[in-house]
Parts: structure tokens; C-alpha cells; sequence
């Protein structure tokens, strides 16, 4: 008897619905990670503080909901322009003086940043778990024997929609290729008459405001309180090394493996493990291919 | 139309240029040739902004270059090919002209740009949707100096645009380098092919350890002793 015989109708169905959870949780890390992969990419700063961002999307979609009855997807339409201009002020007071220092001056400027927001969080909001129940994350989808609520579902939809927008406006708009060029070098893209220092402030601002609108995506999903972007931005690391650095299409499918990974391993050893699997996976990737599983050899040093 | 006032500029400590002063007149080709590290990318470097001087003033057209930046200079129609042609590796060919293009001024224009330096370069006509960093030494200078050329300069300075290619290549950027000086566009020239860029051009200025030491008609410096001996062996 082969195998394929042997897999029960019941087991069909637990693979079906790990490949869906897989894919809608994939969809999400990606929009975190892209924002990360951008500033990287281009910037060459790692936003130890991008977690942080991400914690405020989940309280400005709360309190929305909460004191004005806002749904979390109208709230995203505000959240965009609102991140994206947090961004801008976050590069202008913070990130602009440590742009050409060394790496530790800028490591320390966005640890310190991430820690300020937290404290900031904790005294304003204080550290009690806060939940949104919209209407739409207590409808339950059944197709061909998987289940998923409807937020995650459009969660899903909407993060993919915007992670593709921001990956045509970098491929396909003239300041895309500029941001591109200012990463593969700086001097030369000055000497094009480029103004460098716009571009990274519109860099700053574009990964801000994704991830601020993943915050917003997640909110039905998950618990908001200070530290909630720790548990997201340790794997949106994760998926930017596995990718290669300052990859968006690596970022993409980097999400998906660490996706797989979660799924994969909560389902067969337990929840509490999944940290160790991609944790595992991050350290392998370093060891045997620090340009990332799909990077261009070099290219990290060069940009995207 | 371009000069050069005293310029005395630094790297740390090191000293690069000491009271460089030079003019640069409308529809002229100058040469800077001298020894390596004797300043002639430095010269090119403080006039286009990247490198700020000590002490001493860029003037375009009459106007003090201290107070605008490197990229505004672009606009001003100051543009520069770096040396070891700086391309974006991981853009195309296209890709790499249409960004030469960025500023306003000529961003109008680019669609008849691209025309003009494919008429030109008719190699990256060929290569338009190949990645730059897969191009030979010889195209990547093409796309290099079509790349400047899309910014419609005024001024166009080029550093060492013949280093590593093979003769036949060299002259052919110099007959290029030529026609686009014909078509109106002043050349500020850094070269190490003594000879050849002294015959292209209409001035030269010899620099020797950050110090302008000899200028003159191009011809005549052909002819002068010291500088055969120092740069021509003969």
C-alpha cells in the first residue's frame, strides 16, 4: 500500500489548514519585515526600535476602536499618512545625526529609542494586556475542511496589497530607482544630483509607516501592550538575515519559511518551541549563508 | 565660466591641494594631468561638492559655489563621472541613464536624451536591460559618461575616463569626449594619457603635490622639456 493512500481525510485536512495558517501569517511578518529590510537596504542602520513602532499601530488601532468604535481597517487609512509622518519626525530628531556615524553610535540610538517608547507606553498606557474584538475576528471561514477567522483573513489580503505597492513603487517609480541607486552608492547618486538626505528621510518614513499599518493589521489578533513588538520584530530579523539583507523579494519569501517554521513546529511539538525552531534556523543561516538563502553574493555590502 | 579661487583642501590632516586657482572658459576643454595623489581628482571632487575646501571659492558663472550643495550643483549643470565609473551595479543600463536624468531641468528632456547618448554609445542601445555591473570595462565607462550626459551639463568633468581600457577603447572616448565638446558642453578633463589628452585639449594644468605648477595652451605644453621629461619619457 503507498503512502499517499494511507494519509486519512483527517490528515489531509491538518495539512491543508498548517499551509493556510502558514500563508496568512506569512502575509503579516512580511509587511513587518519589508519596512526593516528598506531602512537596511538603504539606510545601512538596523531600526532596533522597529518593534516599537509596530506596539504603537496596535494601541492607535485600540484606542480607536475603543473610545470612538473605529473599525481597525478604517483606522489603517488614517494610520498610513499618520506613520508615515512619525517616521519623518523620527528621522529628522533622531535618525539624521547618527545617519553617517558608526554602527554602534546608530545601534545605541535605536536601542535607545526602542527602550524611550516603551517606557513611554508603560507610563502612559500601563502594562495591561488590551484586547480588540471587532465583529469580524469572531467569523470563523470554513473552505474544504479549514478554518480561519475573518481578520486574519483580511489582515492577510491587505498586508500582501501594500508589501506589493511598496515593491512596484521601488522597482518601477523614478523614486524607487533613486532610493535604489542611493544604495549601491551614495557618492555617485549625489554626483546624479540626487538629494541624499531626502531620500532617507522618505525611506525612514515609508518602513515606519509599514510597519505602523502591520500594527494596525494585527490588533484583532493579538494582545497590545508595551512590549508587544518585541515577540514580531525578533522574527522580522529572522526573515530579513534569511532573505538577505536588504532583500524585499527574499524578505517576502523569508516570511513565508519563518511562517512555515512557527506552524510547523508549534503544531508538531508545542507552541512554546517555536521561538527555538526559527531561532535554530537563524543561527544555520548565519553560519552557512550570511548573505541570506536567496541574497546576491556581495550584494549586502552593496545594497539592494 | 568656472574658476577657482586659492583652494586649499584637506583629508584629516593630509593636505591635498595648496592654493589651487584655475579658470575653466565656456566651451573649453582643459586638461588637469600630474602625477598619481597630486590632486586632480581632489580638484574635480572640491568643485562638484563632495570635498569642501579649507579655504579659497568655486565660482560658476559668477556665482560662489561655498553655500550649495553637491547635489544642487547637479542642477547648475555641474556634473561629474567619477572616477572607476561609479555605476549602480544592480540597475540596467537603462535604468542608470534614466537617473542621470534626475534633475528637474533635464528630467523634461530625458526622452530625447536617452536618444542623444544612445546616438552616441549605440552599444547601450544593445545593452539597455542588462545589469550595468555585468558590462565591460569599456561600456560601463559609455554608460558612465551617458549617464553624466543626461544631466544635460554645462560643465562636464571627467576623472580618468580611459583608465583600464584598451587603446583602441581609449581613443575612442577621447573622439566622443571630443564631439560632446562640440556640441557645446565645456570638458574639465583628468587623464593620465599625457599625451593623448594634451592633444585633445585646448588648456592643461599640471598639478605636482597639490600645487598647480604649469598651465598653458595644451600644444605648447607638449613641447615643454620638464613635462616630457616628467610625464611623457622622452
Amino acid at each position: 500500500m503507498d503512502s499517499a493512500r494511507r494519509l486519512g481525510r483527517a490528515q489531509i485536512d491538518v495539512l491543508a489548514q498548517l499551509g493556510v495558517s502558514t500563508v496568512l501569517l506569512g502575509g503579516i511578518y512580511a509587511l513587518i519585515a519589508v519596512g526593516l529590510t528598506l531602512i537596511f537596504g538603504i539606510m545601512r542602520v538596523v531600526n532596533f526600535a522597529h518593534g516599537e513602532f509596530l506596539m504603537l499601530g496596535m494601541y492607535a488601532a485600540f484606542w480607536a476602536y475603543d473610545l470612538a468604535a473605529l473599525d481597525p481597517y478604517l483606522v489603517l487609512l488614517g494610520a498610513i499618512p499618520l506613520f508615515f509622518a512619525v517616521g519623518l519626525l523620527t528621522y529628522v530628531l533622531v535618525m539624521r545625526g547618527v545617519i553617517h556615524a558608526s554602527h554602534n553610535a546608530q545601534i545605541f540610538t535605536t536601542v535607545g529609542l526602542s527602550i524611550a517608547l516603551q517606557n513611554v507606553a508603560l507610563v502612559v498606557w500601563t502594562g495591561d494586556f488590551r484586547t480588540l474584538r471587532p465583529w469580524h475576528s469572531s467569523v470563523v471561514i470554513r473552505v474544504l475542511g479549514t478554518a480561519f477567522n475573518l481578520s486574519q483573513v483580511v489582515a492577510f489580503a491587505i498586508a500582501v496589497a501594500l508589501t506589493l505597492a511598496l515593491f512596484a513603487f521601488m522597482k518601477w517609480t523614478h523614486s524607487g530607482r533613486v532610493m535604489r541607486a542611493t544604495a549601491q552608492d551614495h557618492d555617485a547618486a549625489t554626483l546624479m544630483g540626487i538629494d541624499t538626505d531626502r531620500v532617507y528621510r522618505l525611506t525612514f518614513a515609508i518602513g515606519i509607516a509599514c510597519v505602523g499599518a502591520a500594527g494596525v493589521l494585527v490588533s484583532p489578533l493579538y494582545a497590545v501592550y508595551p512590549t508587544a513588538g518585541l515577540q514580531f520584530v525578533l522574527l522580522a530579523y529572522v526573515v530579513v538575515v534569511l532573505g538577505g539583507l536588504g532583500d524585499m523579494v527574499g524578505a517576502m519569501l523569508g516570511s513565508l519559511i519563518v511562517a512555515a517554521v512557527e506552524v510547523l513546529g508549534s503544531y508538531v511539538f508545542g507552541v512554546a518551541w517555536k521561538e527555538v525552531f526559527y531561532f535554530v534556523l537563524f543561527i544555520a543561516v548565519l553560519v552557512f549563508r550570511p548573505a541570506g538563502l536567496f541574497g546576491q553574493r556581495g550584494a549586502e555590502t552593496l545594497g539592494v | 565660466m568656472l574658476r577657482l579661487d586659492a583652494i586649499d583642501a584637506f583629508y584629516g590632516d593630509v593636505q591635498a591641494l595648496a592654493a589651487v586657482s584655475l579658470e575653466v572658459g565656456q566651451g573649453e576643454i582643459v586638461a588637469l594631468v600630474g602625477a598619481n595623489a597630486a590632486g586632480k581628482s581632489t580638484t574635480l571632487r572640491v568643485v562638484s561638492g563632495l570635498v569642501a575646501p579649507r579655504r579659497g571659492r568655486v565660482l560658476f558663472g559668477g556665482e560662489d559655489l561655498t553655500p550649495v550643495a553637491a547635489h544642487r550643483r547637479v542642477e547648475r549643470g555641474i556634473v561629474q563621472v567619477p572616477e572607476g565609473r561609479r555605476l549602480f551595479p544592480f540597475m540596467s543600463v537603462v535604468e542608470n541613464l534614466l537617473l542621470g536624468a534626475h534633475p528637474a531641468r533635464a528630467r523634461a528632456e530625458r526622452a530625447s536624451t536617452v536618444e542623444y547618448v544612445y546616438s552616441l554609445f549605440p552599444v547601450l542601445a544593445d545593452r539597455r536591460t542588462q545589469l550595468a555591473g555585468s558590462l565591460s570595462g569599456g561600456e560601463q565607462q559609455m554608460c558612465a559618461i551617458g549617464r553624466a550626459l543626461m544631466a544635460r551639463p554645462r560643465v562636464l568633468m571627467l576623472d580618468e575616463p580611459t583608465l583600464g581600457l584598451a587603446p583602441v577603447l581609449v581613443s575612442r572616448i577621447f573622439e566622443t569626449v571630443r564631439a560632446i565638446n562640440a556640441d557645446g558642453v565645456t570638458v574639465l578633463l583628468v587623464e593620465q594619457n599625457v599625451r593623448q589628452a594634451l592633444t585633445l585639449a585646448h588648456r592643461a594644468c599640471v598639478l605636482e603635490s597639490g600645487k598647480l605648477v604649469l598651465q598653458g595652451r595644451a600644444r605648447e605644453l607638449l613641447g615643454d622639456e620638464r613635462l616630457k621629461r616628467a610625464y611623457l619619457g622622452l
